[in-house]
């Protein structure tokens, strides 16, 4: 890279850093932006208080049913005293993770197994690319035939949701390999099997990440499709038995929940993923890829 | 320090042939090819860029396969990569995921090398390359030069029998190329290994080489078997005495008919069709 050419990314990475909210939050942002983020978020919990208090009618959508904040957050607060709220997050997050884990497991091997040999691309991609459209949620009656157990079709469903896209982001990293390093390795003394672990594994390891984090959010969505239909337990199905019970302010305490637990994972993965990538992380390091 | 000095190698090329490309597109990259090179010895493949000097670089390594003739390293045949011969690219190819002193250790960890004996000797040819302080700094956090520095450390650490470079210094500004090739001789000195060295700049070619292989234009064949005498070491005088600006003329010139798409006479007297 030229020095012109230098100056310009980093003045573009400078810009680009202090425009995401995750970055800036993480260094330490100036007091007045951090008071601005606050101001929005509790702009938006006031506007709604306003629509739903006075039951506004607003051409196609209407507030009449929806609770206010004024209400949920009691209800919130009374799950949160209760024994069920260990019960109902416990079961969600063991189905999440269950799914998201075997996801992981099936989707790195598979896919290194892809990208790396042209022949197992040909043995195993047909059939997986007629199954990648199909939604996780399209799976759940199949799902229930399948399995003994309804637990074991919703985590069947969740690690669906996952598999894809770490297998395709999996497939992408090793395509991606820079066959210069391939070569090097063996000029360098590495055989066949230690390219893997020396080379290939780590070259698509932040793709790999990639994946991981957007499995994760793939995973809490069909989760929570599959428990309205399939649960006895867990978050999803909090939510939709307070909607048959009439329990308006409980359905906004079960999604607020939902985005909660799905923030925290995806946050959770995002963590493991610079743990798992130190030299991604120095500054620059993306543009050379 | 310990001792560097390795076992150099001799290369054989025997009516080598490479053809490159699949189908209708498959060339003729090199052709006709015959040389020994004799071991320690420094010979720099000078051509336009094209003619197929970094190809017949490749096949010597192992990663390009022969349409005919041999390669032979002291007399046996070469099939594939070995770590004996060492190969550096013009940009650097570290592993981005390793700190300094683990790339440089690779090859021995391939060994079967133990970590701590491994990274000491990382350690030292770091230092030989001058980069001492750096070992556990990422590939990324090294400016063009030092990367190229590290790369030559970690083809030395094999103790390769020859040193294959595809104009390494090519992507480096002029003052960071003057130090580099500075140091390269240094190193060379100390090692003693066999050099083969890709380069397309004429100064370079006759600064570093016992011996300059002029490549003309595709197919490529030895135009030329150029001696350099010139004492070493080689530094500023050589560069701007009129033997070194004799050499340079001559060699301007047989790049220039190299390019050119004329009927020239090729290695063995036989006139052929050169098309750029």
């Amino acid at each position: 890279m030229s020095q012109l050419e230098s100056a310009i990314a980093a003045n573009a990475a400078d810009a680009e850093s202090s425009g995401t909210p995750a970055s800036a939050g993480a260094s330490g942002a100036g007091s007045g932006r951090l008071a601005l983020r606050l101001a929005s978020l509790l702009a938006f919990v006031l506007l709604w208080e306003v629509a739903s208090r006075n039951r506004l009618h607003l051409l196609l959508v209407t507030f009449e049913n929806v609770p206010a904040p004024s209400e949920v957050l009691p209800a919130l607060w009374s799950l949160l005293q209760s024994p069920k709220v260990f019960h109902h997050a416990g079961n969600s997050l063991y189905r999440v993770f269950g799914g998201f884990f075997a996801a992981a497991l099936v989707g790195i091997g598979l896919g290194l197994v892809i990208g790396r040999s042209r022949r197992a691309a040909d043995l195993l991609l047909p059939p997986l690319e007629v199954l990648r459209p199909i939604p996780g949620v399209a799976w759940i009656p199949l799902a229930i035939l399948m399995f003994p157990s309804s637990e074991l079709s919703m985590i069947f469903i969740t690690f669906m949701g996952a598999l894809f896209p770490i297998l395709l982001n999996t497939i992408h990293g090793v395509e991606g390999i820079d066959p210069r390093l391939t070569a090097t390795a063996r000029s360098l003394g590495a055989g066949r099997f230690r390219l893997l672990p020396e080379v290939i594994l780590p070259g698509a390891a932040p793709s790999i990440v990639t994946g991981l984090s957007i499995g994760m959010g793939t995973s809490w969505f069909c989760l929570v499709t599959a428990e309205m239909i399939a649960g006895q337990y867990g978050i999803g199905y909090y939510t939709w038995e307070s909607y048959n019970l009439q329990r308006y302010a409980d359905i906004v305490v079960g999604m607020v929940l939902i985005g909660v637990f799905g923030m925290g994972s995806s946050a959770l993965v995002r963590k493991l993923g610079v743990l798992l990538t130190p030299w991604y992380q120095i500054k620059g390091a993306r543009s050379h890829d | 320090m310990t001792d560097f000095i390795h076992h150099s190698a001799g290369i054989e090329l025997r009516d080598v042939r490479i053809e490159l490309g699949h189908g209708k597109d498959r060339f003729t990259a090199v052709e006709r090819i015959n040389t020994s090179i004799q071991p320690g010895q420094f010979v720099c493949l000078l051509g336009p860029s094209g003619c197929g000097k970094s190809t017949l670089l490749g096949a010597v390594a192992g990663h390009i396969p022969l349409a005919a003739g041999s390669l032979g390293l002291d007399g046996e045949a070469i099939t594939g990569p070995h770590p004996d011969r060492g190969l550096v690219f013009q940009h650097h190819t570290l592993f981005p995921w390793k700190k300094v002193v683990d790339n440089v250790a690779f090859g021995l960890k391939m060994q079967g090398v133990s970590p701590a004996e491994r990274r000491d000797r990382a350690r030292e040819l770091l230092a030989l390359v001058g980069l001492s302080g750096f070992e556990n700094k990422y590939p990324i956090q090294l400016s063009g030069g030092m990367q190229q520095r590290v790369e030559i450390a970690r083809v030395l650490i094999n103790q390769p029998r020859v040193l294959l470079m595809d104009e390494p210094f090519g992507a480096l500004d002029a003052q960071t190329r003057w130090n580099m090739q500075q140091l390269l001789l240094e190193v060379w000195g100390r090692v003693q290994t066999t050099v083969l060295f890709v380069t397309h700049d004429i100064d370079e070619a006759i600064l570093l080489g016992d011996r300059i292989l002029v490549i003309s234009h595709r197919p490529g064949r030895i135009r030329e078997d150029l001696r350099i005498d010139a004492p070493r070491p080689r530094g500023q005088d050589w560069v701007t005495s009129d033997e070194f600006v004799r050499l340079k003329r001559h060699c301007l010139e047989l790049m220039r008919e190299a390019q050119q798409p004329t009927v020239v006479a090729s290695s063995n007297g036989e006139p052929s069709a050169v098309f750029a």
